[in-house]
């Protein structure tokens, strides 16, 4: 059985007449897209919330320089341990970094995405950055080439970036108006001075801004990344999104700031909390308006290898890929072959969303039930697949009785660590369960006895009997079983209480 | 007179560029600071530039120090982040 999904914008009425996957909604919210663009992104996994259970992404650390100070970043910071941007294990030069690329595209065919994202700025960067680019796109020309920046630099760079094969950029704006910027960025690096306060971050809006316009006036995709402080920006980046999509930018992800007081930031010092996952998901849900949102966006590190939400880094650090033979050539014949059984496999799920659904009347007559949040352990692939105890994060639904939504991923520390931290399996579910805010129903391909009598206390129903299957036929079903048990009856007060 | 990059430096490249005497440079040997300024070769960007560049851009506090070791960038001078705080994260680190 297969799924249309619910709109970002506002519920659907039941109104009949019109089938469900008629009504332009599409599997990642890129239906609005044109062509040329769809085309593009749909296969990428930080853009496509489909294609990222099949294909895989790898960030270069050759960027080290940074030329402005976010209140989010600690320039002194580099732990394994830790998965955020700006942190890395190992800075790289570029013939280091091609060689690791290449290493990493022959031993995981599905990478398809290179991209710079620091841990500095890129653009601040601009002869690693671009000697980097320019080997790839000779070396490798079946690797998509991404970079990311904070758009001060942006307007001196774009005439280079045309000249890579770069087709998308992101650009992080959280602000247009240089009052806000200032609690944002406390200095800039410009023309040979740092530049502080107001100031410096009008300097920096004006680049961004002037970046944004070049970009696509040249047709090179831009998305946009916003971090969201509660009390700074929060309320302002409606108005970011608004601006940034009438000049052109294709996407606009707005991420949760990460603040703690062990990552040495101001922010985290200065005790700015972090927004709640329902805060966040209100916020994406007003940005988004037409414009389609990364909700399993996972802001990834700077020298991220893998699967979105998996780091295989370990496996290529400087020492192993000094030591591996790489044929890309032959790489290259074995790479096609992959890509193409995965393109053909997600056409096919493609055709069959957009086939006309039998709708029986009957189901019409159905009595109204409310939407739920389902939370889902996967390794990737689209199936339930992870242990309970093993999850680092879970994907969260939304599902009514017609329609269904992804809304975003979870963080949380798996509850088994190994059987020295099981020790510490109380607190960890304590967080796990905080992390569900707002969850009903939890799916995962096994659930032990201990956390289950835990997580059903908190409201959270978990259940294994869908292990292995399509996560969207799975929530349908069990958003279907508890319909007919009459346990989704609306509250008093009906559509409208819901709504609100 | 010359400026001296002390070990509390991170190695993120960005004062190397811009020196405007080509004075500064990467160090791989273990222990040293990971990057040095040539004594002889530094200006303080006297002629060159209204402030050295070096500190300029540098974003650790007390990375880059003058010929009397006194820190161009003090601490919270960078970040904003108050002293008693930033003392308490000095101490919390030593812990580890």
């Amino acid at each position: 059985m297969e799924l249309p999904v619910i709109s970002n914008t506002a519920p659907v009425e039941a109104s009949g007449g019109c089938s469900e996957s008629g009504c332009g909604t599409a599997p990642d919210g890129l239906s609005h897209l044109p062509d040329h663009i769809r085309s593009k992104v749909q296969d990428h996994p930080c853009y496509s919330e489909e294609a990222h259970h099949y294909f895989a992404r790898m960030h270069v650390a050759v960027a080290p320089a940074c030329n402005i100070q976010c209140n989010y970043c600690n320039r002194k910071y580099d732990c394994s341990n830790e998965s955020r941007p700006g942190v890395v294990s190992e800075l790289m030069t570029p013939d280091q970094a091609v060689k690791k690329t290449l290493a990493v595209a022959t031993a995981i065919p599905q990478m398809t995405v290179l991209g710079i994202a620091g841990p500095g700025d890129p653009l601040a960067n601009p002869e690693r950055t671009f000697e980097t680019f320019r080997q790839l796109s000779e070396q490798a020309p079946d690797i998509k080439l991404c970079v990311s920046t904070n758009g001060l630099s942006l307007p001196d760079c774009v005439d280079e970036l045309a000249k890579h094969n770069i087709d998308h950029v992101t650009i992080t704006i959280n602000c247009v108006d240089p009052e806000i910027g200032a609690q944002i960025y406390p200095w800039i690096f410009w023309e040979n001075k740092r530049i502080r306060g107001i100031e410096g971050a009008k300097i920096l809006i004006e680049q961004q801004q002037k970046g944004l316009e070049m970009l696509t006036a040249r047709g090179i995709l831009v998305k946009v990344n916003s971090v969201m402080i509660p009390g700074v920006n929060d309320h302002h980046l409606k108005e970011v999104s608004r601006i940034v999509k009438s000049k052109g930018a294709f996407l606009h992800n707005v991420m949760p700031l990460i603040a703690e007081a062990e990552h040495g930031t101001y922010y985290g010092i200065m005790g700015q909390r972090e927004p709640t996952p329902l805060e966040l998901q209100a916020l994406q849900d007003d940005c988004s308006g037409d414009m389609s949102m990364m909700r399993h966006c996972r802001q990834c590190r700077a020298d991220a290898v893998g699967l979105l939400g998996e780091d295989r880094g370990d496996e290529f650090t400087l020492d192993k890929i000094d030591t591996m033979e790489i044929d890309y050539a032959t790489a290259m014949v074995e790479r096609a072959k992959v890509h193409d059984a995965i393109t053909t496999e997600l056409e096919m799920k493609r055709a069959l969303k957009a086939a006309p659904k039998f709708n029986p009347a009957v189901e019409e007559a159905a009595p109204a039930t409310r939407n739920i949040r389902i939370a889902v352990a996967t390794k990737g692939g689209g199936v339930i697949n992870e242990h309970f105890g093993h999850a680092h994060e879970f994907l969260v639904y939304e599902i009514g009785p017609k329609e269904h939504r992804f809304l975003g991923h979870r963080k949380c520390t798996a509850y088994c660590m190994g059987d020295e931290s099981c020790g510490d399996g109380e607190t960890v579910l304590g967080g796990i369960i905080k992390s569900l805010e707002g969850v009903e129903v939890l799916l995962a391909s096994k659930i032990g006895f201990e956390p289950w009598a835990d997580l059903e206390k908190a409201g959270i129903k978990p259940n294994g009997e869908h292990a292995m299957e399509p996560i969207e036929e799975a929530i349908r079903a069990v958003y279907d079983e508890m319909a007919a048990a009459g346990k989704l009856a609306l509250p008093a007060g009906g559509v409208a209480a819901q709504a609100a | 007179m010359s400026l001296e990059i002390v070990d509390s430096c991170v190695g993120c490249f960005a004062c190397e560029p811009l020196c405007p005497n080509k004075a500064i440079s990467a160090v791989m040997q273990p222990g040293e600071p990971l990057f040095f300024i040539n004594p002889d070769k530094c200006t303080e960007c006297l002629g060159d530039h209204d402030l050295p560049q070096c500190a300029e851009i540098c974003p650790i506090e007390g990375a880059i120090v003058d010929e009397y070791g006194e820190p161009l960038n003090p601490p919270g001078s960078l970040t904003g982040i108050p002293l008693h705080l930033l003392e308490q994260l000095r101490e919390a680190e030593c812990r580890q």
